[in-house]
Order: C-alpha cells, then sequence, then structure tokens
C-alpha cells in the first residue's frame, strides 16, 4: 500500500520533472535561434565606436546612425519594390509549375520519373554563378535582359526543387485512398483534388511558397548580373555588405533580414494554423 | 477568390515589367571600385554630381564585374557605357575588346602608367584613373615599444619584427595585423613589399637563396602575428577593433580608421629589406568596351573624371590618389592626408626600389597571385620546408610566364622575351 | 483525360521550364570541362585534382556535411515532436524557430563571425563571466578545430530550420488516430515515435535530407567568413577558378565534381528511404 502511493507520487514527480525539462528544451531552443540575431540587432542600433569596442556591451544603446546612413541611399526604395515583385512573381510561379510536378511524383509511376526527379535535383546541385553568363548571354539577346521578370524566371529555377520535392513529399503523405474513396462519392479526379487533397497540402504549399520568397529575397549573384537599373535591394547592398565597414555591414545584415522576418510572420498562419485539419 | 486575386496581381505585374523598358539616357558606369557603401554612395553623391551626363554608377565584386561584362560583349550589345576597374582587370580583356582612346588625349603624369594603359597595343585602351598603394599604419600606443635607435620613417624589416616583438611581450598579444582573409591583398605583400626589399626581384629571383631568407623574415615576423589575422581583410577593422596595433594594407582599406579616430592612429612607410624599401602602386583605369551603347557620352565622361576638380572629389571619396597634376588643397580627409604623407615619405626614401604592376600575364593575373598565395600558406601556416616549397612552386610559376611571354618588369632586371625563373 | 499521359502532362511545365534556364546553361558550361586546347580532353580534371588543397577541400567538404547534417535532422526531429505535443504558443514558437530560414548565408557569416572573433560577443561574455582575463582567439589557424566547431554551429543555426518546416509539415500528415491506437496498446512514447513517426514520415524525411545534403556541399559564404582561407571547401574552390583564376574550365570541371557527389548521395537517400507509391498504409 504504501509502496503503491510511493511510486505513483515518483511517477508524478518523474512527469513533473518531464515537464520542466520539456519548457527548459523549448526555451533553450528558441534562445538559441533568438541570441545571435540579438547580437545583430545590438551591433545594428550601436555606434561604429561601439561596434569596434571590447568588451561588448549586452545592451543596445540605440544609436540609429548606421540605420539612418541606409534611410539616405538613393534608390533604396525602388530596389526594395523591385525585390517585392521579383520574389512575388517566384512565388507564384514556382508553386504553378512545381506543384503538379510534385503530384504526378508521388501519384504515377511512370517511365523516366527517377530521370526526372534528378533534372530537378541537379538544379540545386550545380553552381548559379557558373550558369550566369550564358543566361545572362541568352537574357540579353531576348530582351529579358534587366526585367523583374527574368530575374524571377531564374530564381523560379533556384526555387522549382524545392517546390517539387516538398509537395511531393506531401503528397505522398495522403493516402489514396482518400481521392479513391472521392472518386466513388462521384468526384472527378480534379475535384477530388481540389476539394479533398488540396486543403490538406495547403500548409505545405506555403511551406515551398515562402522558400520561394526567402530564396529569391537572398539570391545576389544573378540579381546582380542580370539587373542593372532594376536593381533589387539584397543586389544593392548584400554584395556591397561584405566590404563595408563593421557597422554598416552589420546594419544592412539587419535591413535584409527584417523584411523576410516580417514575410514569414504573415504567412505563418497558413504555414500552421491548418494542423487541426490535417490532424483530422 | 483570395487565390484569384493573387493571380491577378501576378499577371499584372508581369504586364507591368514588359512594359517597363522605357530607353534609359544615362551612361552606367560599371565598377569595380568604391564597393564599401559609403563610397559609392560619395561617388554618386559628389563626384559624379556635375558630370555632363547622368550617371548610374554601379560598384560590384570582381565576379559579377566579370560575368556582366563577359555576357554583353558575348552577345554583341549591352547596357554598360563605362568601366572602372584595376589594370590587372583590363589586361585580363582582349585588346579588341575596348574602344581605342588615344583620340581622347588624355594621358596621366605617369610615362610608366601611360605603357601599362596600352596593355601591349600602339593606343591606350584604357585611360590611368587613380591610383594608390600599400603602406603601414599603427596604434599610437604601440609607439613606446620602438625599438631603441628605430625611425618610425625608415623602419627596415629587422625593426619591425623587434617592435611587434616588443608589443608581443609587453601585452602578452600578437599584434602585428597581416591582410590573410579571402579577400585580403596579402599577395601584393609578398610580390611588391618582401621580394623587392630582399632579393631585388620577383619572378627572377623567386627560388632564390636570397628568397629564403625573406621567407624566414616573414616567419619570424608571423610569430606576432594575430593568429586570426587568416580572417584579416580591411585592416582597418582590426585597428579600431584594437586586434591589432601594427598593420600593413592598401590605403584605402584603411581609410575609415584615420576617418574615425585621425589622432589615434600614424601611416608611415614600408619596412626596408637589404635590397631596398620595395613598394608598389596600385593602377585603377577607365575604359570603353565595344558594346558600350553611346561611345560618345562615355568618353564625355571620361573626360569628366579626369579634369583636376573632379579628380580631387575622387579623393575624397575613394583614398585614391589623382594620376594627372593637381594642386591639392589642404582640407582634405585625415586619412588622405596620412596617406598622402606615408606614400611621399616612401617614394622620395634614399632606399627606395619601387616596383612595378605586374603585366602581360594577361588573364593569368590570377594565377600569378596564387604561386604567391599558395608559398605563403605552405611555408607560414603549414611550416613546410622554404627551400622545397619554392623548388616545387618554381616550375608552376615559370610555365606561366612561358604561356604568357611576359617580359620581366621592374625591379626583376629586363629580359629578351618571357621573364626567366632563375 | 488519358491516365497513361496525364503525369507527363503534370510534369511538362517543370521539365520545359528547365529546360530552358538550367539544361541549355548547363550543357554549354559543362562542355567546357572537357575542352581543352584542342578538342575534347580530360586536362582540366587533371589540373583539378593535382592542385594541393583539392583533398583538403574535398575532406572538408564531406566531414562538415557529415557533421552538420545527422545533428540538424536530429535537432529538427525533436524539434517537430515537440511542436507538435504543444498547446498553447505553438504558432510562436514555430515562427522563431523558422526565423533563420529568411537569414541569407553571407548575413549569417557576419552574425557568427561578431560572436566568434576575439573583440566578439564569446569572448564579451566570458571575460564578463571572469573566465578569461584576456581575448581568446578563437578562429586562429593554430586551432582548426575551433573553426570548424564554429562553421558547423554557424550552419546548425543556418540552416536547421528548412529540415524543421518540411518535417513539421509531414507530421502534421499523419492520421492521429494512429497515435491514440498505440496509446490504447500502451506504447511509450519513443516507441511510438519510432513505430509511427518515423516510417510515416519518410517521404519528408526523403526530401528534407536530399535538399539539406544537396546544399551543404555548396557550402561557401559561413566558412569563408568564419574559416578564412584556413577551410578550404569543394564550393570556395569553384569561385576562386571561376574568379580569381579566370579558368572557367577549371571551374566546371570541379563543379561537375560536386555535382556527381550529389548525385551519389541522392541516390544512396532515395534507396535508403524508399517511399512507397501513394503512400500505402
Amino acid at each position: 500500500m504504501t509502496d503503491a502511493t510511493q511510486l505513483v507520487g515518483n511517477t508524478r514527480s518523474t512527469r513533473k520533472a518531464g515537464r520542466y525539462v520539456y519548457i527548459a528544451s523549448v526555451v533553450l531552443l528558441c534562445a538559441w535561434v533568438l541570441v545571435p540575431l540579438y547580437f545583430l540587432l545590438i551591433n545594428t542600433l550601436s555606434s561604429p565606436e561601439t561596434v569596434n569596442s571590447f568588451p561588448k556591451s549586452f545592451i543596445p544603446e540605440f544609436d540609429l546612425g548606421s540605420l539612418t546612413f541606409f534611410a539616405g541611399f538613393e534608390g533604396m526604395l525602388t530596389a526594395l519594390k523591385n525585390s517585392i515583385i521579383v520574389a512575388a512573381i517566384t512565388m507564384v510561379l514556382s508553386v504553378l509549375i512545381g506543384a503538379p510536378a510534385g503530384y504526378a511524383l508521388s501519384r504515377f509511376d511512370f517511365r523516366g520519373k527517377e530521370l526526372f526527379r534528378m533534372l530537378v535535383l541537379l538544379t540545386r546541385a550545380f553552381p548559379l554563378p557558373l550558369l550566369a553568363l550564358p543566361l545572362a548571354v541568352l537574357f540579353i539577346r531576348t530582351g529579358l535582359d534587366d526585367t523583374a521578370f527574368g530575374l524571377a524566371l531564374v530564381h523560379t529555377t533556384l526555387a522549382i526543387p524545392f517546390a517539387v520535392l516538398i509537395t511531393f513529399s506531401l503528397f505522398s503523405g495522403i493516402p489514396i485512398e482518400l481521392e479513391e474513396a472521392a472518386w466513388t462519392l462521384g468526384c472527378t479526379r480534379l475535384t477530388a483534388f481540389t476539394k479533398v487533397v488540396l486543403p490538406l497540402i495547403l500548409p505545405g504549399i506555403t511551406a515551398s511558397a515562402i522558400f520561394a520568397f526567402v530564396i529569391s529575397w537572398n539570391e545576389v549573384f544573378a540579381s546582380a548580373v542580370l539587373t542593372i537599373e532594376n536593381r533589387t535591394l539584397p543586389a544593392f547592398l548584400l554584395q556591397t555588405l561584405g566590404e563595408a565597414p563593421l557597422h554598416l555591414k552589420f546594419a544592412g545584415g539587419f535591413i535584409l533580414v527584417v523584411p523576410a522576418l516580417i514575410f514569414i510572420f504573415a504567412v505563418r498562419k497558413y504555414l500552421f494554423a491548418m494542423w487541426g485539419i490535417a490532424n483530422r | 477568390m483570395n487565390r484569384h486575386s493573387k493571380y491577378m496581381a501576378a499577371v499584372s505585374g508581369i504586364a507591368m515589367m514588359c512594359s517597363a523598358a522605357v530607353a534609359q539616357a544615362d551612361v552606367l558606369f560599371w565598377s569595380t571600385q568604391a564597393r564599401p557603401v559609403e563610397e559609392a554612395q560619395a561617388m554618386r553623391e559628389t563626384v559624379m554630381a556635375d558630370a555632363p551626363e547622368t550617371v548610374d554608377y554601379q560598384a560590384n565584386e570582381d565576379g559579377p564585374w566579370l560575368t556582366r561584362i563577359r555576357a554583353e560583349l558575348q552577345a554583341g550589345s549591352g547596357a554598360i557605357g563605362l568601366l572602372g576597374a584595376l589594370h590587372g582587370n583590363f589586361s585580363a580583356m582582349e585588346a579588341d575588346q575596348l574602344v581605342d582612346l588615344g583620340d581622347l588625349g588624355i594621358t596621366s603624369n605617369s610615362e610608366t602608367f601611360n605603357t601599362l594603359s596600352k596593355l601591349g597595343t600602339d593606343t591606350p585602351q584604357y585611360i590611368p584613373w587613380m591610383q594608390a598603394s600599400y603602406i603601414m599604419a599603427a596604434n599610437k600606443e604601440s609607439l613606446q615599444y620602438l625599438p631603441e635607435g628605430a625611425d618610425i620613417d625608415a623602419l627596415t624589416y629587422d625593426q619591425l619584427i623587434a617592435w611587434t616583438a616588443n608589443v608581443h611581450e609587453a601585452t602578452g598579444q600578437a599584434k602585428f595585423g597581416f591582410p590573410a582573409g579571402p579577400k585580403g591583398l596579402k599577395h601584393r605583400f609578398f610580390e611588391g613589399y618582401l621580394y623587392p626589399s630582399y632579393t631585388n626581384g620577383v619572378v627572377r629571383t623567386y627560388a632564390s637563396d636570397k628568397a629564403v631568407t625573406a621567407w624566414e623574415k616573414f616567419r619570424e615576423l608571423w610569430e606576432h602575428t594575430n593568429p586570426a589575422s587568416t580572417n584579416f581583410s580591411f585592416m582597418q577593422e582590426q585597428l579600431l577593433s584594437g586586434d591589432a596595433w601594427i598593420v600593413f594594407d592598401h590605403t584605402s582599406r584603411l581609410a575609415q580608421a584615420f576617418n574615425e579616430r585621425p589622432d589615434d592612429f600614424v601611416a608611415f612607410p614600408a619596412p626596408a629589406g637589404p635590397e631596398g624599401r620595395g613598394f608598389m602602386p596600385v593602377l585603377a583605369g577607365l575604359a570603353i568596351p565595344e558594346t558600350a551603347p553611346d561611345k560618345d557620352a562615355a568618353k564625355a565622361l571620361i573626360s569628366y573624371m579626369m579634369t583636376p576638380e573632379t579628380q580631387i572629389a575622387t579623393l575624397r571619396a575613394t583614398s585614391f590618389f589623382p594620376v594627372i597634376d593637381v594642386d591639392l588643397p589642404d582640407d582634405l580627409p585625415p586619412a588622405v592626408q596620412a596617406a598622402g604623407d606615408a606614400v611621399a615619405k616612401m617614394s622620395s626614401a634614399h632606399d627606395a626600389n619601387p616596383g612595378l604592376l605586374p603585366s602581360g600575364l594577361g588573364n593569368q593575373g590570377g594565377e600569378f597571385d596564387r604561386i604567391f598565395n599558395d608559398t605563403f600558406e605552405r611555408i607560414v601556416l603549414a611550416r613546410q620546408d622554404i627551400r622545397m616549397v619554392l623548388d616545387d612552386q618554381k616550375p608552376r610559376l615559370a610555365a606561366i610566364m612561358d604561356e604568357t611571354g611576359a617580359p620581366c618588369w621592374a625591379p626583376d632586371a629586363p629580359s629578351e622575351g618571357a621573364c626567366p625563373v632563375e | 483525360m488519358n491516365a497513361r499521359l496525364l503525369p507527363y502532362m503534370l510534369i511538362l511545365p517543370v521539365t520545359l521550364f528547365l529546360g530552358v534556364f538550367f539544361l541549355y546553361p548547363f550543357v554549354l558550361v559543362a562542355q567546357q570541362a572537357f575542352s581543352g586546347s584542342d578538342g575534347f580532353s580530360m586536362a582540366n580534371f587533371r589540373d583539378v585534382f593535382s592542385y594541393w588543397k583539392f583533398p583538403i577541400s574535398l575532406k572538408n567538404t564531406l566531414l562538415l556535411a557529415a557533421i552538420v547534417v545527422p545533428v540538424q535532422l536530429a535537432l529538427s526531429l525533436l524539434m517537430a515532436t515537440m511542436v507538435s505535443k504543444m498547446k498553447k504558443g505553438r504558432d510562436l514558437v514555430l515562427y522563431v524557430w523558422t526565423i533563420p530560414l529568411g537569414i541569407s548565408d553571407l548575413a549569417a557569416g557576419i552574425i557568427w563571425l561578431a560572436i566568434f572573433e576575439q573583440s566578439g560577443f564569446l569572448n564579451s561574455m566570458m571575460s564578463g563571466l571572469g573566465v578569461i582575463d584576456q581575448p581568446v582567439n578563437f578562429l586562429s589557424y593554430q586551432h582548426p578545430g575551433v573553426i570548424f566547431l564554429a562553421i558547423a554551429l554557424a550552419e546548425i543555426w543556418r540552416a536547421t530550420a528548412i529540415m524543421l518546416v518540411i518535417i513539421v509539415a509531414g507530421i502534421g500528415l499523419i492520421p492521429k488516430e494512429y497515435y491514440e491506437a498505440a496509446e490504447v496498446f500502451g506504447a511509450s512514447p519513443w516507441k511510438r515515435f519510432t513505430k509511427i513517426t518515423l516510417p510515416m514520415l519518410r517521404p519528408s524525411l526523403q526530401t528534407a535530407l536530399i535538399l539539406r545534403v544537396v546544399l551543404a556541399f555548396e557550402v561557401f559564404a559561413v566558412v569563408a567568413a568564419l574559416g578564412g582561407t584556413l577551410m578550404p571547401v569543394l564550393m570556395g574552390e569553384i569561385y576562386a577558378y571561376q574568379f580569381d583564376l579566370l579558368n572557367s574550365n577549371a571551374a566546371a570541371a570541379l563543379a561537375l565534381v560536386v555535382l556527381a557527389l550529389s548525385i551519389a548521395f541522392t541516390v544512396i537517400i532515395l534507396r535508403v528511404l524508399r517511399v512507397p507509391k501513394g503512400a500505402s498504409i
């Protein structure tokens, strides 16, 4: 009897301990992501002298000098607009083009499937800066050069492997019986897809859209080579970042990080709110 | 509905792009110089302010710079109007890709520069634009550790080593800073400073006994060099952070330290070795690609860039010095004054041993630099035997010289045909 | 529609697209790798292989991938399972964990350099705690192990989120009933994880691993920022050939080597984590 109560008490306290370990690890992992970003923030909001000082302070001093410098950068807003346009086109194109292929890979066995999958992957396994020269020649000759659309095409090429593979893995996670059941209930292949499958994989679609956006946002080399008047913001900043004085490096990095963070924040709802449905 | 409107937005965005092909009358100035954001901003706002044409100044790293101009040349048409780059960038191009600039009638005040700019042809292929050099700089706190009898304006390598050793001993930290990072210009130190000072040559003397001594000395110096130097590319950063007290670098890569805290640092000439005080210039030039959309506008822009006023404005913006005769004003930024003094002392020193830029190497310039970088990494970082490394690298260097047929340049004695590695 | 043609119709857009924007330039570049002074030659590969830094950069690239990718896999699985049983604040925690997605590798390199450099945050913290009197030089050539560790940490920080998102989306598709049934039979959480989550996640794991491994072979900016010239990696050598040495042929040859490596590892992952068609359950 006493033994039994003790046992119950023990498991309860282990459970409690487990709960603390769990919360502690969540907090720790959050800190792991956030602390380096906090350092970036400190350095962004520090005067040049503080950025170069030792030991570093762990509290930002709210010196806006570096940020003001970039605010005065001419063409910054146009470049920002260009970046968003390019990233948006990339997002739409890569999902529209990529998702059908992901569906095909997961639902059908067809000749050349492996070959196709390799082709998709090769795109990511070959360094873009080497491909940029023939692409730029092609673009100059066809008039795609220096347009947001042309650059978006290249960025889409980079994003498509993500779109295809992510949608492939999600479609594979949905039992084909579900679709078959819909067919027996009078749905066509298309309506079964839109009514049953699409809602399930919407979070995944959002995930690949986010990848597409971020890939386009952070891509520098092609942007620098393929745009002249219609520069994107990262091409504008990122490539000069490596050689800027330290305090401007941090501020520039910060300015580039913030829009991406806002974007991920804005779509996180779509990314994870479908959880309940997906869990049926 | 929502998705629908998204697609519509995308479609109209695409339509907008297609109609946005507007005719721009600007001259696109495609440059590898003045890249740091502050310098690029100064180029746009002050240097180009009174240009005859509206100028779109775009500074890029060598990779995108080269890829873009190659693509335009290959496609046979392009947007770039004017190229701004180092001598080495131009010598890697074919002369027939650049417009002959002889009819502009603009020359620099240095015959050497004017010859270099012809790239082996009869007419200038680029116009010398601005120059700089490499110097030494130090935190004033380190001056108290100067070895006895040493004059900071006439240091020898031995004195420099003793000085850095004193600092090392006193502070417990190795505080000599050397730009050996991925973007650092370390190879210029070996090609233009260490080798000329110790061997009175670069190519001929590459594997000589004197070169062995030079590398031994450099190893000694490395004992007192901040080991993180392999991450340093812009020594102004380490001067400012205090991670390095005594440094060697390109004048414009030291500028920020002097401009931010002019009273804390001194600039001084590079040290001297047994064969004199070796040093070397940096030369940037302006050229017009054959594919330039408006060659006359580009030529007008070159003329503008070469006026005394613009040259001084460029000096303020980039810390690169004029290549024509100008009267320098008194109110120059601290970095320019400091660097100007150091360079003047260096070139007027009684033991001055000025070297020239490697020339005639064509697109093998990078391979040539790599010989020296590899030699450094093997001898100093991997601590391989000096004689063995030099003998091992020697045939590679000889192969580059034979392939390009580049004749010797100062301080190497002139050669008939390709410069021999002795 | 003809069911035999349907899959081809579905992959046609991607194929066309990649044909124009990837295969066409790729073939042009790949030709260079095999072109010598007179026609076809393997000279470029010989050049690249015989360079003394090639074995070092190959070793570094493989070693980095071998250490970083498994850690990321474990970490993202842990994070994903933690999130899946979270009741409150799941959105927020997930958002925080996916933040690094938005950070470019160049920016990540700068951030981590600010931490590890001599007058950086790590040294400031240690001297503030009184652990050290003088700032320690973490990133010096005398401690290649520390440099390697710093790069690995930065890579884990930067690129775990990619795997996390894919795995979280995959876990969301596993029907809850399986877990409920398992619980009825008294399966321990670990059993549930190994017997339900892992097998059901196979397609997502496959995708996440392939993408991560391929990207790990392309690591460059973070390595350059933290390791300088001390940690040559294959991608850095490719850039050096292309832009410092202006030797496009050698750059293309080395790029093909990286490509071959990526294909080899992709095939291995595909074999090991074979996904049945339509995920029959």
